[in-house]
C-alpha cells in the first residue's frame, strides 16, 4: 500500500540522512523502526509526508506518486497519512476538541475552520475518538494543561480524526514515563488493528517494539540491516544495527504484561502555571521605546 | 596566560598582557572620543547662559509656583483627547502592523528575497522617524488636529509592534506548525492554527506595552498642532503664563504614571 | 474496560462550542459593550475636516516626490552640519547619561540599597520616564538657553530614566546567593558591587548602553525642533519652508544612521554574548 523506492536525502549540509531507503508497507502492518540516533528515523517518516523534502526516489501511497505532487495535491494526500510526535506538538494554548478538530483542517475550508465551524460529523467523530481514549472529559481543556500521557492521546485522536490510510509515528514514548509509555504503545496497536490501519513507528526502545509489534525494520546510518519478525532479531543484529554492546538483558520473548489502562493523573494542577508561555523580553522592549 | 613566573615566583594576572592592553586602548579611545564631543560642545555653548542657570531656576520655580489650580478645568478635555490619539493611534498601528510582520518573519514570509527587505524597510523606516516628526509632516498635509495625531501615532508604532511581533513569530515553537502541516492544513491555516496561538501572548503584551509609549508620546503632539495636551502646553508656554505650565506638567505626570499603572496591571493579567 | 460499558448508556454529547476566553457571559458582554461605546466616543472626538485633507494631498503627494528624488544638494552644509551635531550630542549624552545612570540605578535596586535612597533613586526615574524628551528639552532650554548643551542635558536626563531603571531591576533580578557569598568573605560594599554585582549585570548595561545609543540619535532629531540642537532645526526650517526634498534628504540620512547603528550594536552584543 505504501512504497519506498531508492528513497535518499541529503541536506544541504552535506549529512546523507537516508542512503536508498527501499521498502513495502502493506495494508494493516504495523512496523517498528529502529535505530541509533541519527540513523534517520525520522528523516525517513518525514519523507513520507514530505514535511521533509527527499532528495531522489518515490514514495507510493495506494498507487499515488507522493514525491512530485503540488503543494495542494499534496496536502490532499496528507490528510491520508496521520501523524504522532515525540513532543507530542499539541497546540498547547487551544482546547483538547480544537486540538483534535485540528486533524480535520485539510477537509474544511479556511473560513469554516477560522469559525471553528466544522461539520456535525467530525466533532462527533471527535467526541468518539476522545471517548476511545479515555479524554472525553477534558475536551475543553486547554493543552498544556494536560499530562504528558494525556496530551500524546490527544495526539493519536488528532492523527486518526484525519481518517487516515497510514500513521506516521514519530518516537511517541521518548517524552513518557515506562508504565504511560506501554499504554500509548498498546492504544497506537490497538486502534490500527480495529481500523485496519497501517503504521511505522519509530521506537528507541527494543524491547517495547518486540512487545508490540509484528515486524521490525532496523536503520542505520541511512540504511535498512534487518527487517524482519521481532522474536529473529538476535544480539548480532542488534550489534549489526547499533554497535557493540552486551545485548543479553534486552532481548526476550514478548511477554503478555496485564497492566490496566488507568488514567495517569494530570502532573500539573489545571491553576499551575503552563509551562511554555513565550515571555515578552524585556531588553527588546526597553531598546525599542 | 594570566599566570606568569617572574623568577621563582608565580604571578596571577586577571588577564593576559595583549588583552589587557587591548582594553586599555579601547578606554583611552572611548574618553578621547567624548573629549572631542565634548569639545565641540562646548564651543557651541555660551557658557555665561549655563553659568547664570541657577538663578534662572529660581527665578522661574518663583514663577511656576503656586499652580494655577483653576486652569485644570480647561485640561480634562485635553487630557481625553490625548487618549484617544494614543488608543486610536495603537489600533490602527495594530491593524498595519500585522500583516507587515506576517511578511518579515522569516518563517512566514511569501519571499525571502524580495517581500522581507521591504517589510524590514517599512519597519525601519517608520521606527526611524520620531512620532513628533511624523505629526509635523502629517499636520502640514492633514491640517492641524487629532486627526493628523492619530495616524502620527500609528505610524510611528507599525515599527515597533511589527518588529517586536515579527521575532515573536520566528521564535514559535516549530514543532506544532509541523504537526498542523501534516494533518494537510493549508498555508493560512497553518497560520491560524499553528501559529497564531503561539504569539497570542505576546502580542497582547506588545499592545500594550505600546499603548503605554503612546500615552507619552501623545502628550507632546499638541506642540506641532496635532492636538491633546500639547496644545494647551504650547499656548501656555508662548504667553510666558509658567503657573498654568506647572499645573500642565502635574497633569501629565499624573495622567502618564496612571496609565502605566493600568498597562501594567493589564500586562500582569495576561501573562 | 469496566468504564466502557458505562459509557455506552450515556450518549456521548453531540454538541460543541469553542469555549469564550471570558468564562462569565456577564462580564464579557458588559466588557465588550463598554469597549464598543468608548470606541465610539473615542472616534466621535476626531474631527476630519475632508476639504481640508483633500487640499492637503498635494502637499502630501509633493512629499512623496521629494521621497523620490531627495534633494541633498542645496542645503547640504546645513544637513551635514546638523546630522553631525546630532551624533556628538548623541555620544556626549549617553556617555553622560551612563556615568550618572550607574549610581542611580544601584540605588534603585531594592536588595541593596537602603530604603530613603531606594526611594529618591526611584523617584528621579519616575520623573524622567514620565516626561517626553521634548518637554524636557522646553525647560532646558528656557534654563541654559538655545543650543546643544540643553539637548545634551534632556538625553542626559532621559537615558537616566531608561538604564537607571533597566539596571536597576537587573540587580534586582541578579541570583542573591552570589551577593550571600561574597557578603560573607566580609567585603565591603564596593568590593561587593565589584564582585558580586558587576559580572552578573555588566553584559546586559553594556547591551542596553548600546540600544540607548540608538534611541538617543533618534531623539536627538527631536529636540532641536525646539532649539536644543541638532538635526531638528534644520528639519524643521525645511518643512516650514515647504523644501520636502531636503525633508526627505534629512530623513533618509536618518534612517540610514539607525540601520547601520543597529547593525553595528547587533554585532557588538553578539559577541559580547
Amino acid at each position: 500500500m505504501l512504497r519506498l523506492d531508492g528513497l535518499v536525502k541529503t541536506y544541504p549540509t552535506g549529512d546523507k540522512a537516508l542512503k536508498s531507503v527501499t521498502l513495502e508497507v502493506p495494508r494493516g502492518q504495523v512496523i517498528g523502526l529502529i535505530g541509533p540516533s541519527g540513523a534517520g528515523k525520522s528523516t525517513l517518516i518525514r519523507c513520507i509526508n514530505r514535511l521533509i523534502e527527499p532528495s531522489s526516489g518515490s514514495v507510493t501511497l495506494e498507487g499515488v506518486e507522493l514525491t512530485t505532487l503540488r503543494p495542494r495535491a499534496l496536502r490532499a494526500q496528507r490528510r491520508r497519512m496521520g501523524m504522532i510526535f515525540q513532543e507530542y506538538a499539541l497546540v498547547e494554548r487551544l482546547s483538547v476538541m480544537e486540538n483534535v478538530l485540528s486533524g480535520q483542517l485539510g477537509y474544511v475550508g479556511f473560513w469554516r475552520s477560522y469559525f471553528r465551524k466544522f461539520p456535525q460529523a467530525a466533532i462527533d467523530e471527535a467526541f468518539r475518538l476522545l471517548d476511545r481514549v479515555g479524554l472525553v472529559d477534558m475536551v475543553d481543556k486547554r493543552a498544556d494543561e494536560l499530562s504528558g500521557g494525556q496530551r500524546q492521546r490527544v495526539g493519536i485522536a488528532r492523527a486518526l480524526i484525519q481518517n487516515p490510510a497510514i500513521l506516521l509515528v514519530d518516537e511517541p514514548t521518548a517524552s513518557l514515563d515506562p508504565k504511560t509509555s506501554r499504554q500509548i504503545m498498546r492504544l497506537i496497536c490497538e486502534l490500527c488493528e480495529e481500523r485496519g490501519l497501517a503504521a511505522i513507528i519509530n521506537i528507541h526502545d527494543v524491547a517495547l517494539a518486540q512487545i508490540f509489534v509484528r515486524r521490525i525494520v532496523g536503520l542505520r546510518a541511512g540504511e535498512i540491516v534487518f527487517d524482519g519478525l521481532p522474536n529473529s532479531m538476535t544480539a548480532a543484529t542488534l550489534t549489526e544495527i547499533y554497535g557493540e554492546e552486551d545485548w543479553s538483558a534486552t532481548i526476550r520473548e514478548a511477554d503478555g504484561d496485564d497492566d490496566t489502562d488507568i488514567d495517569d493523573a494530570p502532573r500539573r494542577a489545571a491553576g499551575a502555571a503552563p509551562q511554555h508561555i513565550p515571555e515578552i523580553d524585556r531588553d527588546r522592549l526597553a531598546g525599542l521605546t | 596566560m594570566p599566570v606568569s613566573s617572574v623568577g621563582e615566583i608565580q604571578v596571577w594576572h586577571r588577564r593576559a598582557r595583549g588583552k589587557q592592553l587591548a582594553i586599555w586602548f579601547g578606554w583611552l579611545c572611548g574618553v578621547a572620543l567624548f573629549m572631542f564631543c565634548w569639545n565641540i560642545i562646548s564651543e557651541k555653548t555660551t557658557w555665561f547662559f549655563v553659568f547664570d542657570a541657577p538663578r534662572i531656576v529660581g527665578d522661574i520655580s518663583s514663577r511656576m509656583f503656586p499652580p494655577r489650580w483653576s486652569y485644570a478645568e480647561k485640561l480634562w478635555l485635553p487630557i481625553w483627547d490625548t487618549m484617544n490619539i494614543a488608543t486610536l493611534g495603537t489600533i490602527f498601528s495594530i491593524v498595519m502592523a500585522v500583516p507587515v510582520a506576517f511578511l518579515a518573519a522569516r518563517n512566514t514570509t511569501p519571499s525571502a528575497k524580495f517581500v522581507r527587505p521591504v517589510a524590514l524597510l517599512i519597519i525601519v523606516s517608520s521606527r526611524s522617524i520620531n512620532s513628533l516628526i511624523w505629526a509635523l509632516l502629517l499636520v502640514s498635509i492633514v491640517g492641524p488636529g487629532l486627526f493628523a495625531g492619530v495616524i502620527a501615532i500609528s505610524l510611528r508604532s507599525i515599527g515597533f509592534v511589527a518588529k517586536l511581533l515579527y521575532e515573536a513569530i520566528e521564535e514559535i515553537d516549530q514543532n506544532q506548525v509541523e504537526a498542523i502541516e501534516a494533518t494537510g492544513a493549508s498555508r493560512i491555516q497553518v497560520i491560524a492554527f499553528g501559529i497564531v496561538p503561539q504569539i497570542m501572548p505576546a502580542f497582547a503584551g506588545i499592545t500594550v506595552f505600546r499603548w503605554d509609549i503612546n500615552i507619552r508620546e501623545s502628550t507632546v503632539l499638541g506642540l506641532v498642532g496635532a492636538g491633546g495636551i500639547g496644545l494647551q502646553l504650547q499656548a501656555s508656554l508662548n504667553v510666558l503664563a509658567w503657573p498654568q505650565v506647572t499645573l500642565i506638567l502635574m497633569a501629565i505626570l499624573c495622567f502618564v504614571l496612571a496609565s502605566e499603572l493600568v498597562s501594567a496591571r493589564v500586562r500582569k493579567a495576561i501573562i | 474496560m469496566p468504564a466502557a460499558a458505562d459509557a455506552e448508556l450515556i450518549p456521548l454529547p453531540r454538541r460543541w462550542k469553542r469555549p469564550p476566553l471570558i468564562k462569565s457571559a456577564r462580564l464579557r458582554w458588559s466588557l465588550g459593550i463598554c469597549a464598543a461605546l468608548y470606541l465610539a466616543a473615542a472616534f466621535g472626538t476626531i474631527e476630519v475636516n475632508w476639504l481640508r485633507v483633500w487640499a492637503g494631498l498635494d502637499r502630501g503627494w509633493a512629499f512623496v516626490l521629494g521621497f523620490m528624488n531627495p534633494d541633498f544638494v542645496s542645503h547640504w552644509a546645513d544637513i551635514k552640519e546638523g546630522i553631525l551635531e546630532s551624533l556628538v550630542m548623541t555620544v556626549t549624552s549617553t556617555a553622560i547619561g551612563i556615568l550618572i545612570s550607574v549610581p542611580i540605578g544601584l540605588g534603585a535596586a531594592r536588595n541593596i540599597a537602603p530604603l530613603p535612597v531606594y526611594l529618591f533613586c526611584r523617584g528621579i526615574i519616575a520623573l524622567s520616564r514620565s516626561f517626553q524628551e521634548v518637554i524636557i528639552a522646553i525647560l532646558f532650554v528656557a534654563i541654559f538657553g538655545f543650543g546643544p548643551f540643553a539637548g545634551v542635558a534632556t538625553l542626559s536626563f532621559a537615558t537616566i530614566g531608561f538604564l537607571a531603571k533597566l539596571l536597576a531591576e537587573d540587580i534586582e533580578d541578579s541570583r542573591a546567593d552570589q551577593l550571600e557569598a561574597i557578603r560573607a568573605t566580609g567585603s565591603s560594599w564596593p568590593q561587593l558591587m565589584n564582585y558580586a554585582v558587576q559580572p552578573q549585570v555588566m553584559p546586559r548595561l553594556i547591551g542596553l548602553s548600546m540600544y540607548r545609543l540608538d534611541i538617543n540619535f533618534r531623539e536627538s532629531a527631536v529636540v532641536g525642533l525646539v532649539g536644543a540642537g541638532g538635526i531638528g532645526a534644520t528639519l524643521n526650517t525645511s518643512f516650514d519652508r515647504y523644501e520636502f526634498g531636503t525633508t526627505a534628504a534629512i530623513l533618509i540620512t536618518i534612517i540610514v544612521i539607525v540601520i547601520l547603528a543597529e547593525y553595528a550594536s547587533g554585532m557588538i552584543r553578539a559577541r559580547l554574548q
